[in-house]
């Protein structure tokens, strides 16, 4: 008889798989993990993000290898990446155009739990997970910007750190200790070097924490409504694997288009020219994802009670992102998706309008139409998140839930029930 | 695939008419001077490549009369090869300047003949030297040029060809500075560097200043972007894979899913 | 029966053979996909275009006069150029092949028999031997000699007493001219 014992690679994965069972846990995420049968393309932008987490984390180490962070030497460090390393121009249009398409990423996939309400119990730990992620890809990408040390990188850099300034008392001292001098220098391009490098792998730990917790309850779905039994789910193998690729490709397809064709359209010009801390660009704009902080900060003229102007705008522009992490207590309705909100549906695309404008505001030069505009759209930013959830959700009547998702899916016109099903206990 | 609901699909309209009104009435600063013409590039476009007898005509202009000022300090001899010399001729070019090397065994800088690994010297020892010589004003390094001015090669075409003497009726041109139709401002420390005829060409074409424009303005992109070529050609490759991926994970994602409906 | 298993087989062709065939041509694209991908990475890594443009040195030897020794540096290394006199060049031919630890002819270990070129690194630990400037300890072989653990090489670079097992490397060079040379 032919020997029917599994062959040695079988039997060395099994004999790992039996201490540290890595397999058992791939086979449980993929095939044996319910994922609701009705999500969209709108969730394939998870993935995404995770994906590009990854790939700005290899570029960034290839570029390590050759970047040194010195203010004399890191323009043309950077130059010679571009010039002289083999690939060199490769990595480094995936890294700088990577960070665009990891914020757009990573908007979509927040503007999508806002519509869909991913945010709402039991998930309120995943979402608040989710925002600490966006706060440091931001930290991180605002301190990557210094590292080439053009023009942008060093006046962006000495605009956004003496904002602290504006904290009473203990300000002046702060930026000081920042900058490690008397102004941004070495001292701060290296510590910015550190911890940019830094960063990426404390997201990547935050990043597991938001798995483990998406993983406790499962994926929200477009119609917001629990998982009633396995004829409301699909195996994530192969469903959504093959979903998520044929996502990753499209996105590839634009990523692409952007690294080799264009790589230069959403950066600054500026940032070719050598710092110089005698002469300030003309117009000192952040990148394109930073642009609404930048307008909310820009749009407090004013001071109030004895607050000064410049410190009203920090609060404000950092309190944005303070707003998003408390968002699971501030919207009061018990239905999940807007689908069945027939008025915070609208509420939403104005808040979408609202980012969109806050963007424009913060890329114009603060004058005339500008200023007001960005007076109003920071308004109703906050408006919207403490004023508007809050009450919509009260005082809205949401439309029938559907019983089931296979009932809404797969039946022709499902039965819905008056009231609004219970969500999930917290 | 679910239609868009007409009341998303009408306030997205709504709001990026809001947008685009809101942009008509901010008057930006880029508006001091006139919108820039689009010239055609050889290296335009998808499939845009340079083209070498261009580079080699802009390279003879700006050696012959932009590096009297302007130096291009992130270019070696040894990139020229790009630009369709041998190895023999960028060697012979590089042997016609002089290079500053040292210190010697007696501690003194001293001239020595350029060899392809050096960067192609400028004509200031640094910046200091180069204000002092040109009435205060720093002559910008030009390896990166194009990519640091808005419009990139199209500005600086507009710039050589954007000089207007006598100035506009009404204008007050500062002392040391020259009308510019394309600088920010108007007044620039430079003066027209190019004339019909300055460089007579190794190829025989006519040394209009409109040619030399672009020559040059070709040759300086080269100089920002001398990967221009090979970026294009690997990324019309990449492009060609993931459409086919596209097209395949596409049929799998339905071959799939047709079991789930 | 033969109808039957030919439907059978066909089928099977269809069904199975299909799949597999899909996951060998998905598999193999991914392959080359990954490969792609890696590769510019990894690519990186290897000597960069400056690097490369600084592997090659040339030198002129006119200034070195017979009986003077001259040290260039060639990718980051110091070189030893000796010119030799016909007193030592008979001396470096003159020993017998077979004493030598690394034998090796000294016509096979130079082009031009009074312009020794080699690497001056000790092929023990890589210190690098005296005996470039004058005054400079050279051993007893009239060659170098090298002061981190005693290896003496004579006057054609090889090694004569001491811990190192190889002769002086000769590095890849050639005539451009009558008294010019480029190494590398």
């Amino acid at each position: 008889m032919a020997d029917d014992r599994p062959g040695a690679g079988t039997r060395i994965i099994r004999w790992i798989d039996y201490r540290l069972p890595f397999i058992a846990m791939a086979e449980h995420e993929l095939y044996e993990y319910p994922t609701p049968r009705n999500l969209s393309y709108w969730w394939n932008f998870g993935s995404l993000a995770g994906i590009m987490l990854v790939v700005m984390i290899v570029t960034g180490i290839f570029l390590a290898m050759q970047y040194t962070p010195s203010a004399l030497l890191a323009f043309d460090s950077v130059e010679r990446i571009m010039r002289d390393v083999n690939y060199g121009w490769l990595i480094r249009y995936a890294h700088a155009n990577g960070a665009s398409m990891f914020f757009a990423i990573v908007y979509i996939h927040i503007f999508r739990g806002l519509y869909y309400g991913s945010y709402k119990a039991p998930r309120e730990l995943l979402w608040i997970l989710g925002v600490i992620i966006l706060i440091l890809m931001i930290a991180t990408a605002f301190m990557g910007y210094v590292l080439p040390w053009g023009q942008m990188s060093y006046w962006a850099a000495t605009v956004i750190t003496s904002l602290f300034s504006a904290i009473p008392l203990i300000g002046n001292g702060i930026v000081t200790f920042l900058w490690g001098g008397f102004n941004v220098g070495d001292p701060t391009l290296h510590r910015f070097y550190a911890l940019h490098y830094l960063l990426p792998f404390v997201i990547l730990f935050v990043v597991l924490l938001h798995l483990i917790a998406l993983h406790r309850f499962g994926s929200n779905n477009p119609l917001g409504i629990d998982l009633k039994g396995p004829q409301d789910s699909l195996p994530f193998h192969p469903y959504y694997t093959v979903k998520d690729l044929f996502g990753l490709c499209v996105f590839l397809l634009i990523y692409a288009f952007f690294i080799f064709y264009a790589p230069n359209f959403l950066g600054n010009p500026d940032n070719y020219i050598p710092a110089n801390p005698m002469q300030t660009p003309n117009h000192i704009v952040p990148e394109w994802y930073l642009l609404p902080y930048y307008a909310i900060l820009r749009s407090i003229t004013f001071s109030v009670f004895g607050i000064p102007a410049k410190l009203l705008g920090v609060i404000f522009s950092f309190g944005s992102l303070f707003l998003l992490l408390i968002l699971p207590w501030l919207d009061t309705s018990p239905v999940r998706s807007s689908r069945f909100r027939p008025i915070y549906k609208w509420l939403f695309w104005l808040l979408v309008i609202d980012v969109f404008a806050l963007g424009w505001v913060g890329f114009n030069p603060p004058q005339g139409i500008v200023v007001t505009v960005g007076q109003i759209a920071t308004l109703y930013f906050y408006v919207h998140f403490l004023i508007l959830l809050p009450v919509i959700g009260k005082i809205e009547r949401p439309r029938p839930l559907p019983t089931s998702i296979a009932a809404a899916v797969l039946g022709g016109g499902a039965r819905l029930t008056s009231a609004p099903a219970p969500m999930g206990k917290p | 695939m679910t239609l868009v609901p007409m009341s998303r699909l009408l306030l997205a309209a709504a709001g990026l008419a809001c947008l685009l009104l809101c942009a008509a009435a901010v008057p930006s600063h880029a508006q001091e001077t006139p919108p820039l013409p689009h010239q055609e590039w050889s290296f335009d476009g998808v499939f845009g490549t340079y083209d070498k007898a261009a580079l080699q005509r802009g390279f003879q202009v700006y050696k012959q009369i932009c590096s009297a000022c302007h130096p291009v300090k992130h270019l070696y001899f040894r990139d020229l090869e790009a630009l369709g010399y041998t190895p023999d001729q960028v060697k012979a070019i590089a042997v016609s300047y002089q290079v500053t090397d040292g210190p010697n065994d007696q501690g003194q800088m001293y001239q020595r003949p350029g060899r392809p690994s050096d960067p192609i010297p400028g004509p200031f020892p640094n910046d200091e030297a180069a204000r002092a010589a040109n009435g205060g004003a720093l002559p910008p390094d030009l390896s990166m040029i194009v990519k640091a001015r808005d419009g990139g090669p199209d500005y600086v075409y507009a710039l050589m060809n954007g000089f207007k003497n006598p100035p506009p009726a009404g204008f007050s041109l500062a002392p040391g500075k020259y009308y510019n139709e394309y600088f920010p401002g108007h007044q620039i420390s430079m003066p027209p560097p190019l004339s019909d005829g300055a460089v007579t060409f190794a190829d025989g074409t006519k040394s209009t200043v409109p040619q030399m424009a672009h020559d040059v303005a070709t040759f300086l992109n080269w100089a920002s972007e001398p990967n221009l070529d090979t970026r294009h050609r690997v990324g019309a490759r990449v492009f060609l894979f993931l459409i086919v991926g596209v097209g395949i994970f596409y049929a799998a994602k339905r071959k799939i899913w047709s079991s789930a409906h | 029966m033969a109808d039957l298993a030919h439907e059978n087989i066909s089928h099977a062709l269809s069904a199975d053979t299909r799949r597999d065939f899909l996951i060998l041509t998905a598999g193999a694209l991914g392959a080359v996909a990954l490969g792609a991908t890696v590769w510019p990475f990894v690519d990186t890594m290897n000597p960069a275009r400056d690097t490369l443009a600084a592997s090659t040195t040339e030198v002129d030897l006119g200034p070195v006069a017979a009986g003077q020794r001259l040290t260039v540096a060639w990718r980051g290394k110091p070189v030893f150029i000796d010119h030799r006199t016909p007193a030592e060049i008979n001396t470096a031919r003159g020993v017998d092949l077979a004493q030598l630890r690394d034998p090796q002819a000294d016509a096979e270990r130079v082009k031009k028999a009074e312009w020794l070129v080699v690497v001056g690194v000790c092929t023990h630990l890589g210190c690098i031997p005296l005996g470039q400037k004058t005054g400079d300890d050279r051993g007893l072989y009239g060659g170098w000699f090298c002061p981190c653990h005693g290896s003496m090489y004579d006057r054609s670079g090889r090694i004569r007493q001491g811990p190192a097992p190889l002769n002086l490397a000769v590095p890849p060079y050639d005539f451009t001219g009558n008294i010019t040379i480029k190494i590398g």
